[in-house]
């Protein structure tokens, strides 16, 4: 198994705008990068499962090769800063991801 | 060839910069100061309330900086979103400090204002006429929506800008503006390329979070030519590298290929990024892709929710801990019961540090040795949260849960007072997008001569 966390350089989270969380996985190695671009490890299937969430709220996974990354949007659970806020500028969600294996 | 330079002093308006850093750039003798205050990354709060969540201080000192350097090279200063969410009373705010150091250091100059308030009833109006449009995973805005309101602003794009810089203003501050509109304006009205020029701008809002190492309160400066632009730091220990800069075209973006803005989008899908010396990056192959037939703006507005009162907790008992969440839900029902349909309508929440006080969609499966609770209540006056705070507190405080030894009091707490305000709250109520006919007309522009603070 190979951990996303040994592999990535850069695993975050923010808002994109009040009603959106995007997630930036970003490769240390361009070779790494392609290959779990190129096998499809981060689906939309796989992310709704890693964080616990319908696959409806997954917006879009998106490999972008000028960062060597893999950019994940979702719906965000609440509005930033509605009733129930936790994380207003969603800096901290990316927890799931840092335990994430793959093979 | 020909070149259109920009200085870029900080990433938001009052977050700073090194004086080193602001200087060199001047001495590379940009063709506009351009600065980006706003976000809506801190909230609801600051647009809804109209303040900024910049501290007056830290902007007027940035200012200074600014208005100094621009009047003695003869260059405009833009700065966008003024007061960071851009309403008329951010603006205004943003206009007084500008008089106050016009007045102190004694500038004058031809300044212009750019308003970005929507009106609710032309809101109503393009509802009416079916003129808005929903956003990916925000509401369609309702009637209701648009009447609860405190204020509604729309990002606008370079076009008002223009306007300003056509009218000769040498200051311009305006509302809510698309961030990268401010760096962009003065170059696509010198006929520069739409595309370049706004990927420049969208990496030069965020100033220096573009180089390595990054920061937020450092200078960035842009070289836009015919073909290409070029980014460069202005302070020796940063970089742009290919890594840094194109690490943040996908920040704060749900796709980094595609970024629609006002009157079309960006579209980065044929771009390039080439390591042209040790410190600085060449950015080819941006194209603005403008909208057909139709020009859309972004709404932004938020209402007013209630009052809030917290109180800060914590406990270090293991017996307790291991059953925090059932503790949390029971007396979350015992202020209810006490409660429900007597008093109003609020909300109560517990924060648990600890344990998923932070995550949305995981929990700590390790029990901690201490967790901090935070009681949150918010209810249509301060009082009645202050009530529910203070009732949740003291049930938590005397709770009796099964197998508990310490029977003394079950929190730990930092402060008395325990309980603290924590003002009005706030929801986003608006967020889609808005038709219009012409780029310019619903951001009205108040253009002036000011002589030393007064406007003559």
């Amino acid at each position: 198994m190979i951990k996303l966390f040994d592999v990535a350089e850069v695993i975050r989270s923010k808002n994109s705008g009040p009603y959106e969380l995007t997630f930036d996985i970003m490769f240390k190695d361009q070779s790494v990068f392609e290959d779990f671009a190129a096998r499809n490890i981060m689906t939309p299937a796989v992310f709704a499962k890693l964080y616990g969430i319908d696959e409806s709220q997954i917006m879009s996974v998106i490999a972008f090769a000028p960062s060597k990354a893999v950019k994940i949007t979702i719906a965000r659970p609440i509005s930033s800063g509605a009733l129930g806020e936790k994380d207003v500028y969603g800096a901290q969600q990316h927890g799931p991801l840092l335990n994430f294996e793959y093979s | 060839m020909r070149e259109f330079r920009v200085l870029s002093p900080t990433a938001i308006l009052g977050y700073g910069f090194p004086a080193a850093s602001f200087e060199e750039g001047i001495r590379r003798k940009p063709h506009v100061i351009a600065v980006d205050a706003g976000s809506t990354d801190p909230g609801p709060y600051y647009l809804g309330s109209g303040k900024s969540f910049t501290d007056r201080g830290a902007v007027k000192r940035d200012m200074e900086y600014m208005l100094t350097a621009a009047m003695a090279e003869g260059i405009p200063v833009i700065v966008g979103s003024a007061g960071g969410a851009g309403a008329d009373s951010h603006l205004t705010w943003n206009v007084e400090i500008v008089k106050e150091i016009a007045k102190e250091k004694g500038l004058s100059f031809k300044m212009a204002e750019i308003s970005a308030q929507m009106d609710k009833n032309l809101v109503k109006k393009k509802l009416d006429e079916g003129k808005l449009v929903q956003m990916k995973a925000a509401p369609m805005p309702t009637a209701k929506d648009i009447e609860d309101s405190t204020n509604i602003v729309a990002q606008m794009g370079h076009e008002p800008i223009i306007a300003a810089l056509e009218a000769g203003a040498q200051v311009i501050l305006t509302g809510r503006a698309y961030d990268p509109t401010v760096f962009a304006a003065l170059a696509i009205k010198e006929g520069y390329d739409a595309g370049l020029a706004l990927h420049m701008g969208k990496i030069l809002e965020c100033a220096a979070i573009a180089s390595t190492p990054g920061s937020g309160s450092d200078c960035m400066f842009g070289y836009l030519r015919d073909d290409c632009f070029e980014l460069a730091t202005l302070n020796s220990v940063r970089k742009c590298t290919t890594t840094s800069v194109a690490a943040h075209t996908l920040y704060e973006k749900s796709d980094p290929a595609r970024l629609p803005g006002p009157g079309g989008t960006l579209d980065l899908t044929q771009t390039t990024f080439e390591q042209a010396s040790d410190s600085t990056v060449i950015v080819r192959g941006s194209r603005f892709i403008p909208d057909n037939g139709s020009y859309h703006v972004k709404l932004e507005a938020a209402k007013l929710l209630g009052h809030r009162t917290v109180s800060f907790a914590a406990t270090a008992d293991p017996i307790m801990i291991s059953q925090l969440d059932g503790i949390v839900k029971a007396v979350k029902e015992r202020v209810h019961n006490n409660f429900d349909n007597t008093i109003g309508e609020f909300f109560l929440d517990f924060k648990v540090y600890g344990q998923n006080g932070a995550s949305f969609y995981s929990k700590n499966q390790n029990q901690p040795t201490e967790a901090a609770i935070i009681i949150e209540a918010i209810a249509e006056t301060p009082q009645l949260a202050d009530t529910i705070c203070s009732f949740a507190r003291s049930t938590l405080l005397h709770f009796g849960y099964e197998g508990r030894k310490s029977t003394a009091g079950n929190l730990a707490f930092p402060f008395s007072p325990s309980d603290f305000h924590g003002g009005a709250v706030y929801e986003f109520s608006l967020y889609c997008l808005m038709a219009v006919d012409n780029p310019c007309k619903h951001f009205p522009m108040k253009i002036y001569d000011l002589k030393e603070g007064a406007v003559s």
